[in-house]
């Protein structure tokens, strides 16, 4: 299945979601959205264009999962899952309120749509190796998406399951690292040194491909080589810009998580910095 | 056969198991041979998956693998279970209510030559403050068969320790085993000894010393740690006055600690706890040796009950 994206028109998508990612965090008065402006663009491909799911049937047992691993970044994920109609716009202004579905890292037993619970950098990783297991010990053709950040590959457990996956010749499971350069404490360099990753991979025994993560077209691209080649699991190093789509947070550590709740002037202003950036 | 261990015994029943139903996973962690793992392995290679030294990757794996719809075993050791991979237990299995069964061997001091760094003794404290978890610990061959397809039969996570050494049968043609249910063993009016895992059969032990000294202990099999069988501590209180714990774990937060937050609530009574006295222990060559140089045996129980008996005495 190789159909051409409509690039124009999951540019609008990603558009819109990060305008209703930047509302919900104002809605929620903390949150993070630097990674999740950054994650946004593969995670519009994912959803609407790539992903065999049925939002009317979301628990469908022959659908692609995905997992966000990097769970602080469930902004990212809840818009996509709202306008893609497995639950109500509205519900994204409850976000991290008392009883929301829409909890402050991804709850599957609350949120529609969510296939793993995450929040425990590394441990969504695992489980997508354990999901893709468990469906290849089915006979199921179903892809397994998992998303991880940059920071994220400093747990241990990344690299255990890395090691699994390989070794298990998980071929159905693609991992994108969002590699945004930046954790809540600083530089990833700085604090500690992921780097060099695509060699990392490599060395674990995994398909290796590094694409411009903003680059829809690139997006297209390397998702449809991992699902050509057999034997080994992919994984998809994304360059990505933290912030990516409001300039006034592009590449600032400060825009990782709020320091406090923003203002709705402010909200209105990343607004229009979002109008009036370059697509 | 009159003694077997019951890692042995779960090994069994896995395979049992996987006969049975093809949702049967395992995964193991490199001590397929020591957990028991390996009877599964031999004979559904298909369906056994061995992740290596990797105990928190394991238990993540396995999460993952239930939410497919398959019915997850994952062993390791206890200490390995318990703190190794206990957040991916909390946050992957505990939190989202996967039905993963996590069954750790080799647990307590009993273990004996491997020493501490090799002895799971806060297991049970740790897996008692996890929500959505069933937290069990079965004294013989027969109990953990039953255990182990009880854990199965339930939808939901489930803990279960195991020791490593040759366990007694006490339950020969037990056929009404129930998570959350005591087995009353012993029937006695003066004193209720409530043990766990290896420690019930010292228990029953320590009930034929101090009959001989006319003393009548209630025997109670404690194979369910969470949920406490209350209605159980609140009789035994209520009808000998005392109670005596016993359990081859770290003497804070385990077993007794939770008798004795039913009992503080529910039936104030004097409560005297057998366990390890919040202290590493040490090799050992000989258990049997090893588990009485640390208090845990028959005799530290018959004089803890002489003691809760005294005390309940003077206090009326």
């Amino acid at each position: 299945m190789n159909v051409e994206p409509d690039c124009d028109a999951l540019r609008a998508m990603a558009r819109l979601l990060r305008a209703d990612i930047i509302r919900m965090l104002g809605a929620a008065g903390s949150g993070h959205p630097g990674g999740s402006l950054s994650a946004i663009d593969m995670v519009a491909y994912l959803y609407f264009h790539r992903m065999r799911i049925n939002p009317n049937e979301p628990l469908w047992s022959g659908r692609d999962r995905f997992v966000l691993s990097k769970g602080h970044c469930a902004p990212a994920w809840y818009v996509a899952l709202a306008h893609r109609g497995y639950f109500p716009r509205e519900l994204l202004w409850t976000l991290r309120d008392i009883e929301s579905p829409l909890q402050g890292h991804p709850d599957m037993r609350k949120a529609m749509g969510v296939d793993m619970t995450t929040g425990s950098l590394g441990q969504g990783f695992s489980a997508a190796a354990g999901i893709t297991l468990g469906l290849k010990t089915q006979a199921s053709d179903a892809r397994v998406y998992a998303m991880l950040s940059d920071g994220e590959l400093q747990e241990g457990i990344v690299w255990e399951a890395a090691m699994a996956a390989a070794h298990f010749r998980l071929d159905n499971l693609i991992a994108l690292v969002d590699d945004n350069k930046l954790q809540t404490d600083g530089r990833t360099a700085d604090i500690m040194s992921p780097n060099p990753i695509a060699a990392k991979w490599r060395a674990f025994g995994w398909d290796v491909w590094e694409i411009d993560g903003h680059d829809l077209m690139a997006i297209h691209e390397a998702v449809e080589r991992c699902q050509t080649r057999q034997g080994k699991p992919h994984v998809i190093v994304a360059d990505t810009v933290k912030g990516k789509g409001v300039p006034s947070m592009e590449d600032q550590v400060d825009w990782h998580s709020l320091a406090r709740p923003l203002e709705p002037a402010q909200v209105d202003a990343f607004l229009a910095e979002l109008d009036g950036a370059k697509p | 056969m009159t003694a077997e261990p019951n890692r042995a015994a779960y090994g069994k029943t896995l395979v049992e198991l996987g006969r049975r139903d093809p949702r049967v996973i395992v995964f193991e962690a490199d001590i397929a041979k020591s957990t028991n793992t390996w009877r599964f392995a031999e004979r559904f290679p298909e369906r056994f998956f061995n992740c290596g030294a990797a105990e928190l990757n394991m238990v993540c794996m396995a999460a993952g693998a239930a939410t497919t719809g398959l019915v997850p075993f994952a062993s390791t050791f206890v200490v390995f279970a318990s703190m190794r991979a206990v957040e991916g237990i909390r946050q992957s299995i505990c939190y989202p209510r996967l039905n993963v069964k996590i069954i750790a061997t080799n647990a307590g001091v009993e273990i004996c030559g491997d020493g501490p760094s090799h002895q799971g003794v806060e297991d049970l404290a740790i897996m008692r403050a996890m929500p959505n978890l069933t937290v069990l610990s079965p004294s013989d061959p027969v109990t953990t068969r039953l255990a182990t397809i009880a854990a199965w039969e339930m939808e939901g996570p489930v803990y279960m320790r195991l020791g490593r050494q040759p366990a007694t049968v006490l339950h020969n043609g037990l056929t009404g085993f129930r998570i959350g249910e005591m087995i009353r063993l012993r029937e006695g009016g003066d004193v209720t000894l409530i043990a766990t895992g290896n420690m019930v059969e010292q228990a029953l032990l320590a009930a034929d010393d101090l009959a001989s000294t006319g003393l009548n202990a209630r025997v109670l099999d404690c194979h369910t740690i969470k949920p406490i069988d209350r209605e159980a501590i609140i009789a035994a209180a209520a009808e000998t006055g005392c109670i005596v714990t016993a359990e081859d774990h770290n003497v804070i937060g385990g077993l007794g600690a939770a008798v004795c937050e039913v009992v503080a609530e529910e039936k104030p009574v004097i409560v005297e706890r057998v366990g390890l006295m919040d202290r590493f222990a040490s090799s050992g060559r000989d258990y049997r040796k090893l588990l009485e140089h640390y208090g845990l045996h028959a005799g530290a129980i018959a004089s803890r009950a002489r003691r809760a008996v005294e005390k309940t005495d003077k206090r009326n």
